[in-house]
C-alpha cells in the first residue's frame, strides 16, 4: 500500500505541474486582462499538435520542442490580435460566447488540417524507459522529466514575476489594472505579452504530454475545467496560487481516484466501488474548492475578493 | 417546426406506414441494386468507420456490378449518435429505397437502427456490432452479422488465460455496458483468480493511477478492453511504466486502427480476433494486397468484415439472378454464405451470426515496415456464440 501511495504521489505531482503550466496563463489572462478564456484548452491541444507535426517532420522530439516554441508565440500573438483584442471591453458573457465558439472552430480546423485519427509523438530516446523506484516498482523517466521541467518553468516564472520589470507590471496589473493604465503603461502591449505568455505555457504543457497521451481533438476540454478549479483555488491572478492550487488539486484527484475505490471495495462490489470511487474522486476536488473558498473567498493568494 | 408541418408530417407518416408493413419492400421492384452504408465517420472513432467503408468499397469496386446488377451505394455518417442513426436508417429504407443496409460499428447504433430497417423487410447486415439480444431471443430473419457476437473475442482471451494457467489476472475496462460485457465474457471462459477489477471512466486518457495499482499488485496478466484512443494511451503508458513483463491480453485494443499510433509500444501484445491480415490463404492475400495498395494502410477486422458483407450480398443476389422479390429465397441465399472469406471458414448459425474460428493474435512489425496483427494460435474452432440456443428462428 505504501508503494501505491508513493507512486500516486508522483503521479499527482506530475499532473500538478502540467495543470500549473496551463493554469498560470489562464490566471494571468483572467486576473490581469479580466477575460474569461474558454479557448485556453485549445492552446494546450495546439501545442500537442504542433510538436507532433514538427517531431514527425524533423524526426526528433527535441527539434519538435524547439520549433514548437516560436510557433506557439506566433499562435498566441495571432489569436490575441485577431480575436482577444476585440473582447477586452466586452462583457463576460460575450467573452464566454466568443471563446466557446473559438473552441468549436479550432477543433474543426484541427480535424481538417490533421485528420480525425489521433496522432502520436515518439518518446525521446534518452527519456524512454523507467527507473526502479523500490521493490518491483518502476517509474517512467519521462514523467520524472515532466516534473523537473514543470518545476523549472515554475521557478523561472517566480523569478520573472518577482524580480523583473515585466513581472512588476504583471503584479501591478493583477492588483489594480486601472491604476497601471493611468500611470501610463501601454496596457495594449502588456495584454499582448500576458496573453502570449499564457499561450506559450499552455502549448508547452500540451507538447510535454504529447508523448504520453495520444494527440486528439478533444484533449483541451478535458483539462479546462480542472484548470479553472485550480485558478479559483489559487486566487485569480496569482502565479504562486496557481502553483499551490495545481499541486493540491492534482494530488487530491490522483490519490482519491485510487484509494477511494480501494476503501469502498471493503463494503461494495468492485463495479459499484469503481463507479462510486470514480464519482467521488472528482467530487473531492470540488469539495476542496468549496472548503478553501469558504475560508478564503478570494482563493489562497487572491487579492481581490 | 410549426404545428401545420408537424400535422402534415404525421399524416404523411401514417400514409407511408402501411406500405412498409408488407414483407416485400418497394426497393425489390426496380433493376438497380441499392445499398446503404451506415458507419461512424467522424469523431474520435472515425478511423474504425473509415476502415469498414474502405473495406466495403474495395470489394464493390473489384466486383464491379454487385450480384450482376447496376449498383448504387449511399454512405452515411452516423456521428456515433443513435438518434441520428435511427433517422438515417428510416430515410434509407423509406426514401432511398435501399435493398440492403450495411453497418454500423457501434452496438448502441445497431440497437437503434435494427427495428427501422428489419421491420420493412429490408436486409440489415452488421459488419461489426453483434449484440447478445439479437443473437438470442430477438434474432431476426432479416438481420445478418459478418463479424462476431460481441462477447466472443473476450471469451477467446479468457480461454487463453485459462490455458496458460494464470491464477491472478487484473481486469480493466471502461465503465459502460460494453466494458462490463467484456469482463463478463472473459470470466465466462476463465476460472482463475482476479487480482483486481477496475472500471475506468469512458474516454479516460491518463492511466497512471491504474498502472500504479497493477505495478503494486504484480498480477500474472492484465486483461483489458480499451477501444480507440483509450487503448492507444494505455498501451503507450504500459510500456513506459516498465510493466512489459506482465502479459497484456486485450480485445479491440491492439488492432490495425490503433497500431499506427502505438507502433513499437504495442509489439508483442496479445489480442483475440477472428482473423489477422497475415493469414495464409488466397482470398486473404488478394484482399490485403488490394487494400494496402489502394489505401496505403494495413486493413483491420473492421475492413475485412465489411469486405465480406459486400461479397455476401454479391453471392446471394447472383444466385437469384437479380430477382429480389422472393424474400424467402433471398434470405436462404444469404444464409448459404457462398463466398471465400479472407478468414477461411465462415458460415451462418441458426441466429444468422457467424460460425467461425477464433485466434490469439500478436502485434508485430511486418516485413513491409507497417504494424499489424499476426496469428499465433487457434483457440476456438467453428465457435458458436453462447446465445444462439435462445434463438427460435428456423
Amino acid at each position: 500500500m505504501t508503494n501505491l501511495f508513493v507512486l500516486q504521489l508522483l503521479n499527482g505531482l506530475q499532473l500538478g505541474v502540467l495543470l500549473f503550466l496551463i493554469a498560470a496563463g489562464l490566471t494571468l489572462v483572467f486576473g490581469i486582462m479580466d477575460v474569461i478564456n474558454l479557448a485556453h484548452g485549445v492552446l494546450y491541444m495546439v501545442g500537442a499538435y504542433l510538436i507532433a507535426t514538427f517531431a514527425a517532420a524533423t524526426g526528433s522530439f527535441w527539434w519538435g520542442l524547439l520549433l514548437m516554441l516560436p510557433a506557439a508565440v506566433a499562435v498566441g500573438l495571432a489569436l490575441e490580435w485577431v480575436v482577444m483584442r476585440r473582447l477586452y471591453a466586452r462583457s463576460h458573457l460575450d467573452q464566454v460566447l466568443a471563446t466557446f465558439g473559438l473552441v468549436m472552430m479550432a477543433n474543426e480546423v484541427v480535424k481538417i488540417v490533421w485528420g480525425v485519427s489521433p496522432l502520436s509523438v515518439p518518446l525521446p530516446g534518452i527519456l524512454s524507459g523507467s527507473v526502479p523506484l523500490m521493490g518491483p516498482l518502476q517509474y517512467p523517466v519521462y514523467r520524472i522529466a515532466i516534473i523537473v521541467a514543470g518545476l523549472a518553468v515554475a521557478l523561472g516564472l517566480f523569478l520573472m514575476v518577482n524580480y523583473t520589470r515585466i513581472g512588476m507590471l504583471l503584479r501591478a496589473g493583477a492588483t489594480n489594472r486601472d491604476m497601471v493604465s493611468a500611470l501610463g503603461v501601454d496596457i495594449g502591449r502588456l495584454f499582448a505579452v500576458v496573453f502570449t505568455l499564457g499561450a506559450v505555457l499552455a502549448c508547452l504543457a500540451g507538447a510535454l504530454v504529447a508523448p504520453i497521451l495520444s494527440v486528439d481533438t478533444g484533449m483541451g476540454e478535458s483539462v479546462l475545467i480542472l484548470t479553472f478549479v485550480v485558478v479559483v483555488i489559487g486566487g485569480i491572478g496569482s502565479i504562486k496560487g496557481a502553483f499551490l492550487g495545481a499541486i493540491l488539486v492534482a494530488v487530491v484527484d490522483t490519490l482519491g481516484g485510487v484509494f477511494g475505490p480501494i476503501l469502498l471495495r471493503q463494503v461494495l462490489d468492485p463495479a459499484a466501488a469503481g463507479q462510486a470511487g470514480r464519482t467521488l474522486a472528482p467530487m473531492l476536488v470540488y469539495i476542496l474548492m468549496a472548503v478553501i473558498l469558504f475560508a478564503r473567498p478570494a482563493g489562497l493568494f487572491g487579492r481581490r475578493g | 417546426m410549426t404545428l401545420k408541418t408537424l400535422l402534415a408530417g404525421s399524416a404523411l407518416a401514417a400514409l407511408a406506414a402501411p406500405a412498409f408493413a408488407q414483407d416485400v419492400p418497394a426497393s425489390a421492384e426496380d433493376d438497380v441494386l441499392k445499398i446503404g452504408l451506415i458507419y461512424t465517420l467522424s469523431g474520435p472513432a472515425a478511423a474504425l468507420g473509415e476502415q469498414a467503408r474502405n473495406g466495403f468499397m474495395l470489394a464493390a469496386e473489384s466486383i464491379g456490378e454487385i450480384g450482376g446488377m447496376e449498383t448504387e451505394i449511399v454512405v452515411i455518417d452516423d456521428e456515433q449518435r443513435p438518434d441520428k442513426a435511427a433517422d438515417d436508417a428510416r430515410e434509407l429504407v423509406q426514401r432511398e429505397n435501399v435493398d440492403f443496409v450495411v453497418g454500423p460499428i457501434f452496438s448502441n447504433i445497431l440497437v437503434a437502427i435494427h427495428q427501422p430497417v428489419t421491420e420493412t423487410g429490408t436486409i440489415l447486415i452488421s459488419t461489426n456490432a453483434g449484440t447478445s439480444n439479437f443473437a438470442g431471443a430477438e434474432c431476426n430473419p432479416n438481420f445478418f452479422v459478418t463479424s462476431y457476437q460481441n462477447d466472443q473475442n473476450h471469451e477467446v482471451m479468457g480461454a487463453y488465460a485459462e490455458q496458460q494457467g494464470y491464477q491472478n489476472v487484473f481486469l480493466m475496462a471502461p465503465n459502460y455496458q460494453a466494458g462490463k460485457d467484456s469482463l463478463a465474457g472473459f470470466k465466462h471462459s476463465y476460472t482463475g483468480g482476479v487480482a483486481g477489477e477496475v472500471f475506468t471512466e469512458l474516454g479516460q486518457l491518463d492511466f497512471s493511477s491504474e498502472l500504479a495499482q497493477i505495478a503494486a499488485f504484480q498480477p500474472d496478466a492484465l486483461f483489458t478492453f480499451m477501444p480507440g484512443g483509450m487503448g492507444v494511451n494505455l498501451v503507450k503508458q504500459y510500456a513506459q511504466a516498465g510493466l512489459s513483463g506482465i502479459p497484456f491480453l486485450s480485445a479491440f485494443t491492439v488492432d490495425e486502427t490503433t497500431l499506427p499510433a502505438t507502433q513499437d509500444a504495442a509489439v508483442g501484445l496479445l489480442g483475440g480476433a477472428n482473423w489477422a491480415p497475415d493469414m495464409d490463404n488466397a482470398a486473404n492475400e488478394a484482399f490485403v494486397s488490394a487494400y494496402m495498395e489502394k489505401y496505403g494502410a494495413v486493413p483491420g477486422t473492421y475492413a475485412m468484415q465489411a469486405y465480406d458483407a459486400a461479397q455476401l450480398i454479391d453471392s446471394a443476389v447472383r444466385k437469384l439472378g437479380g430477382d429480389l422479390a422472393d424474400r424467402d429465397a433471398l434470405r436462404a441465399a444469404i444464409k448459404e454464405a457462398d463466398f471465400d472469406s479472407p478468414r477461411g471458414d465462415f458460415s451462418f448459425g441458426v441466429n444468422n451470426y457467424p460460425v467461425q474460428d477464433f485466434y490469439i493474435v500478436e502485434a508485430v512489425k511486418r516485413d513491409d515496415g507497417f504494424y499489424g496483427t499476426s496469428v499465433r494460435e487457434k483457440i476456438f474452432d467453428d465457435y458458436v456464440d453462447t446465445y444462439a440456443d435462445a434463438c427460435t428462428m428456423q
